[in-house]
């Protein structure tokens, strides 16, 4: 078995705000191999980008802290960094694509400008060969015409564009780990399916884990091959893609499930998990989820579950499968 | 944007003879007769033919306002009543002295002004934002001329460190070139007289650059708030760019299209003489010239000193248009 890549352990991230502590990751743990995709879903507020923000060390502190966890890197805990070395693992060893291209890049300096300093911010090469490089990336990512492309501005180009243009920045450095926050959510589908297959042609090539983050479940399906579900600020299920969508465990997880789309004929009503997810100020005792639960039991009003095992490489933080991990310690 | 350029010159033309038709009604919108009101009570008949006569306000008016503009459109700005003096040359001696002053006063304030605006906005509710803030309100809040007369109490009678008036020492020599001291100074490599202009124009260029460095620092830190949060600073960031050059590259020029407004409708304002500043500080620029010429009924001079200013100013205006383009490349000119 290949050693993770990335390994983030009981990791805690608080905002302390005046109305109150926001637990926004709150014992979320999980690992990431080379060459390896991990998808993170979640509702919108489940802590999601948060994770991400905190990998980097991009939490905007203060309000934010992460107050308790490990995040090791190649081995080496990031959270022991100093701000300089973060500076130099940011953008070369793992970098990120953010959601919305039509305000990701600045708008007042030409994509030469912005590629070629993220290149020169980390190796020591000449404006030229930067230059040269850039190129390249932007020719791999399939932008028509560089030469001429390269010296525009970003508002001369569309958004499905404009993400190439941050995919081929993040890649600039050859990350080791590319973190891709819902790249999909602000394009239109026929570009939502073109950007997911240059992330699949540039993994193949660059051979770099990536963890994409979003809340579309057909994303999952097609580029991930684990994932890691989140329900306000907690995991709650972790495994890989396809065992989640064929024997998915958690209630949240099947409530994701069921309430994709289907072309059916003679359905009728979308389904959907009723309620709203908690304010991360006043989270519910006991399990989080409860409130919008089918299965709840009195319990879990009460106790906040782990994460259990329940299969090899299957984990579920829920009372319902609390019995089959004693069965397992058994 | 050459076209653009020119395409705003020629649109100066129609601004510009408004301004002239408001210039030259002056004179004509005095109650009774200008001739009088210039020369005073005790002059005789004779006398005040002689002045109607001089300044031609016995021919019609649309007479009068051709030979006013053919006259400026030649360079021919006039003669002063009191001095007789040309007022071209005349405001060829103060003009410069304005346009130094003002430039001194606005490189302080923009210099000033936008690296506290920078600081107050990185370190939001810090003591350094708070003092620097508290200092901009006040700055803006303060009669300039109480201000420079304390300047002048604390620097020059208490201390006597620096003079209270003028633009040079008498008897300090500097041959004139461009009759900018400071330029002049450097460029004949007169040290001692580029100290003692220095030292002159110091007290009148704080003074002056009080307010619009206070309007600079809070529309700069407002402004970078602003931008502070954007997703573009948040991307900068994760490129693992330095700090520093985040927020003094990728920011502050996504910042500075409001606090270029700013700065060039100040600068416009000091440009056309500050009347107050110069008056207080014997400053021998436009401001004071003006001033005299109000108090000494000096109508031509007036009349020639309003229109240079305004077109200084949408000079000005033309100007800060241009360099919105280069500061954000989206703005597009048609």
């Amino acid at each position: 078995m290949k050693a993770a890549l990335l390994e983030v352990r009981h990791l805690h991230t608080h905002f302390f705000t005046k109305s109150g502590t926001v637990k926004a990751v709150d014992d979320v743990s999980f690992s990431v191999k080379p060459g390896e995709t991990l998808g993170i879903v979640g509702e919108s507020g489940s802590g999601k980008s948060m994770t991400a923000m905190s990998i980097l060390g991009l939490i905007p502190s203060p309000p934010g802290k992460i107050v308790s966890g490990e995040i090791l890197f190649k081995g080496e805990d990031l959270l022991k960094k100093s701000e300089k070395e973060m500076r130099q693992i940011r953008g070369k060893e793992i970098s990120m694509v953010f959601q919305d291209p039509m305000t990701s890049l600045n708008p007042v300096f030409t994509i030469e400008k912005q590629m070629v300093e993220t290149i020169r911010a980390h190796e020591k090469v000449s404006k030229k060969q930067a230059f040269e490089r850039s190129l390249d990336l932007l020719h791999l990512v399939g932008i028509p015409d560089v030469k001429k492309r390269i010296k525009m501005y970003p508002h001369e180009f569309s958004g499905g564009m404009r993400q190439r243009v941050m995919i081929a920045m993040a890649l600039s450095c050859n990350p080791s780990l590319l973190i891709a926050d819902e790249p999909t959510t602000a394009l239109d589908v026929t570009i939502q399916a073109q950007i997911l297959e240059l992330f699949k042609k540039m993994q193949d090539e660059l051979n770099m884990a990536i963890i994409m983050i979003t809340h579309d479940l057909g994303v999952v399906a097609e580029v991930c091959d684990e994932v890691l579900v989140m329900y306000a600020g907690k995991a709650v299920e972790m495994t890989y893609t396809k065992q989640l969508f064929d024997n998915g465990k958690h209630p949240y997880t099947l409530g994701l499930m069921q309430s994709i789309p289907k072309i059916t004929p003679n359905k009728e009503k979308l389904e959907v998990i009723e309620g709203l997810p908690p304010d991360l100020r006043r989270l519910p005792k006991g399990c989080h989820f409860a409130p919008r639960c089918k299965y709840v039991m009195e319990r879990c009003l009460i106790e906040g579950p782990d994460m259990t095992k329940v299969s090899e490489h299957h984990t579920v933080r829920c009372l319902l499968y609390e019995k089959t991990k004693k069965a397992v310690k058994q | 944007m050459l076209k653009y350029i020119l395409r705003r010159l020629a649109m100066l033309i129609p601004v510009l003879i408004g301004v002239s038709i408001i210039t030259f009604s002056l004179i004509h919108l005095i109650p009774g007769d200008p001739a009088r009101s210039m020369l005073g009570e005790k002059a005789s008949e004779a006398q005040l033919e002689l002045l109607r006569e001089e300044l031609g306000l016995n021919d019609s008016y649309l007479v009068q306002y051709g030979r006013f503009i053919s006259n400026i459109l030649r360079g021919d700005l006039g003669t002063s009543i009191q001095s007789k003096e040309s007022i071209a040359y005349e405001l060829a001696q103060k003009l410069p002295a304005t346009i130094e002053l003002s430039l001194f006063a606005m490189i302080l304030a923009i210099v000033v002004g936008v690296l506290a605006g920078v600081i107050s906005a990185v370190k939001q509710y810090s003591w350094f934002d708070h003092l620097s803030m508290t200092g901009a309100l006040f700055g803006v809040s303060l009669p300039i001329f109480w201000l420079g007369l304390m300047m002048i109490w604390l620097f020059s009678v208490q201390f006597n460190i620096l003079p209270p008036s003028g633009r040079m020492t008498t008897g300090v020599h500097l041959e004139t070139i461009t009759n900018f001291y400071l330029i002049d100074s450097l460029l004949t490599g007169n040290w001692e007289a580029f100290k003692d202009v220095l030292q002159h124009i110091l007290l009148p260029g704080i003074a002056l650059a009080t307010i619009p460095m206070a309007i600079i620092a809070r529309m700069t830190r407002s402004s970078m708030l602003e931008v502070m949060r954007q997703d573009y600073i948040r991307t900068a960031y994760a490129k693992g760019l330095k700090r520093f050059i985040i927020i003094f590259q990728h920011a502050l020029k996504n910042a500075f299209l409001p606090v270029l407004t700013v700065i060039g409708l100040q600068f416009g304002t000091l440009l056309g003489g500050a009347v107050l500043t110069e008056t207080i500080f014997s400053w021998p620029g436009v401001g004071r010239y003006v001033y005299l010429a109000v108090l000494g009924r000096d109508y031509p001079i007036v009349q020639s000193t309003i229109l240079i200013i305004a077109a200084i100013f949408v000079f000005i205006n033309l100007l800060t248009d241009i360099l919105y383009k280069y500061f954000d490349p989206r703005i597009k000119y048609n």
